[in-house]
């Protein structure tokens, strides 16, 4: 069908139509006509995202057996589990795009794929399952909530599974942390401490400024994404600093004060050295995180070939 | 007979607790992302049981504990779980060899079990049959897969059978506790579901073309508390938190 398109309209009016459709709200669907840099931003932004999601697996899976008591091992466990699934729809949504889900892991497993650099920071305390849950899961959702409407129909329809459970995730994290500065000295240090440690690497999540953004604009006008890295976060600042109020915990900013003429809080600078260096791969946890998915692949690589060996068997002796 | 079924109730309680760690320790690092979704699933329907039978556990012996009390705060050898699901998860053959010989023990039992005269141990056993006949058939399966797919993985898990079998006497110890509590119609005779577990490993290994090693080696011990060495540390870490932060609510 692709094929009949390409030869009955030109280049021009392939694109012409392509970006109709998008200024009137139509999905593009895996077999429609779609420009080759469409294609790739949105590989490139999907494979990202799956990725994310199952290196994001590791922070949290790092407290699963230390977890404190049979409840919050079981929902700890659930949660993770859901970010396994998350990284199944999004890399079924990846392959409705022509990529191939093992070559797309292999990226990420040589490092030529990125994922969220959050996931690079170690999760010290229990108090970090709390802050984990709150702000990252948190800083997902503002960022994933206009994907739902994202132009790709795939994509748009991963995230609209996706986007429940992150907010069942957000609270059960606020939950924890709540819990926590409402406890013993010892808890509320532990919580404050966490905060201090992932507040500034939340706000990273959305990315660098909008200066400094350059492939913002194009995903804005195709409908990739609805709004810049820097109204996601202001919202998610506006968004959570209250909640920090209102447990008793303080947000590590000095500067961070509430506009009464605009109605939102602004903030002080983001170390974005500090952001580039973990893009890079110099965080606290890069090498490990990788080191961890690589070895799950290497260990798994019998038990595949095993489950393959099995059905060709099988499939042998049926025809037989 | 409230001492006897509150013991019972551990060593059905520890099984799944000790179980259902070892298996959440796969979180992350299953070897396809479907199997670490599925392993999770296995490692949440053990902790849910481990909570419904510790919580009944601890209101059986009625001296005010709680099902965390009972799964964070007792001393290693108060830990009544069969020394075969503390074994170290290995690699993903030696997991599943340690699964299906548990399930195909547990499935007879929790069979059994839902017609206890004990209306809540009856009640707990018929929500974990429903689990259990899915974890059975998903161990099974990958013991047959693996029995006969490659020539590594046929190696990997007949090697992990030859290392696992001595554990299984160890899962049909009975002592006093099991007469008493026979006598009144709580549990079944353990002779039967030993049969049951053998028929369903004869039937599940000649299909996997696994042998059953030929020595009879046998190891027990976990009802009565003598533990492998694995137990200890494993419980350092899943007692870690409250340990460290003594009578603090999570
Ligand atoms: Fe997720
Ligand atoms: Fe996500
Ligand atoms: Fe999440």
């Amino acid at each position: 069908m692709q094929l009949a398109m390409e030869q009955k309209y030109s280049q021009e009016e392939l694109e012409k139509r392509f970006q109709d459709k998008i200024d009137n709200d139509i999905k593009i669907e895996p077999n429609d006509w779609m420009p080759d840099a469409y294609r790739k931003t949105l590989v490139r932004q999907i494979s990202q995202h799956a990725h994310s999601e199952i290196v994001g697996m590791l922070p949290e899976g790092n407290w699963i057996t230390r977890a404190p008591n049979l409840r919050r091992k079981a929902v700890l466990l659930a949660k993770v589990q859901d970010e396994a699934g998350h990284g199944l729809y999004l890399y079924s949504a990846v392959e409705t795009l022509g990529a191939d889900r093992e070559e797309t892991i292999d990226d990420l497993h040589s490092g030529k794929a990125k994922y969220s650099s959050i996931f690079n920071y170690p999760t010290l305390t229990w108090a970090d399952m709390g802050a984990v849950g709150w702000l990252v899961d948190g800083a997902a959702i503002m960022n994933q909530v206009p994907l739902c409407r994202c132009s790709y129909g795939p994509y748009a329809r991963a995230m609209v599974r996706v986007c429940k459970e992150e907010s069942f995730h957000q609270r059960q994290g606020y939950e924890i942390i709540a819990k926590l500065a409402q406890g013993t000295p010892e808890q509320k240090e532990m919580a404050q401490d966490a905060l201090n440690r992932f507040w500034w690497p939340s706000l990273m999540m959305f990315g660098p400024n909008d200066d400094d953004s350059p492939n913002s604009a194009l995903s804005i006008k195709w409908k990739i994404k609805r709004f810049s890295n820097d109204e996601l976060r202001q919202q998610f600042i506006d968004v959570t600093v209250p909640q920090a109020e209102l447990i008793g915990l303080t947000v590590p900013d000095k500067d961070l004060k509430f506009n009464e003429e605009t109605g939102h809080y602004e903030h002080g600078p983001i170390n974005w050295d500090e952001f580039w260096e973990v893009v890079k791969g110099n965080g606290p946890c890069n090498e490990d995180r990788i080191n961890t998915r690589r070895s799950a692949k290497e260990n798994g690589e019998w038990v595949r070939a095993a489950a393959n060996a099995f059905a060709e068997k099988r499939k042998m002796r049926v025809a037989v | 007979m409230k001492e006897h079924l509150f013991e019972y109730l551990l060593r059905l309680g520890d099984d799944s607790l000790i179980l259902g760690h070892r298996v959440s320790e796969w979180c992350g690092h299953g070897p396809i992302l479907e199997e670490d979704i599925a392993l999770t699933n296995i490692s949440l329907d053990l902790i849910g049981q481990a909570t419904s039978l510790l919580k009944y556990a601890g209101e059986v012996e009625g001296k005010g504990r709680d099902e965390d009390q009972l799964a964070f705060l007792r001393l290693e050898h108060d830990y009544k779980n069969c020394l075969l699901v503390e074994q170290l998860n290995g690699d993903f053959g030696m997991t599943i060899m340690r699964q299906f010989l548990f399930d195909a023990y547990r499935l007879p039992l929790f069979e059994a079990l839902i017609h206890s005269s004990d209306s809540q141990l009856a009640a707990i056993a018929e929500k974990s049959l429903k689990e259990t006949k899915y974890h059975y058939r998903h161990s099974a399966e990958w013991v047959i897969r693996l029995g006969d797919g490659t020539e590594e993985s046929h190696e990997r898990i007949q090697k992990a059978v030859n290392s696992l079998f001595k554990y299984h006497v160890d899962l049909f110890f009975t002592n006093h506790v099991d007469d008493a509590l026979l006598k009144e119609g709580i549990v079944p005779e353990m002779k039967a579901i030993h049969n049951k577990w053998m028929e369903s490993v004869k039937n599940v290994f000649s299909e996997a073309t696994l042998e059953i090693p030929s020595n009879n080696w046998e190891q027990s011990g976990g009802r009565l508390g003598r533990h492998s060495e694995h137990l200890g540390l494993l419980l350092a870490e899943m007692q870690y938190m409250q340990r460290a932060y003594p009578n603090m609510e999570w």
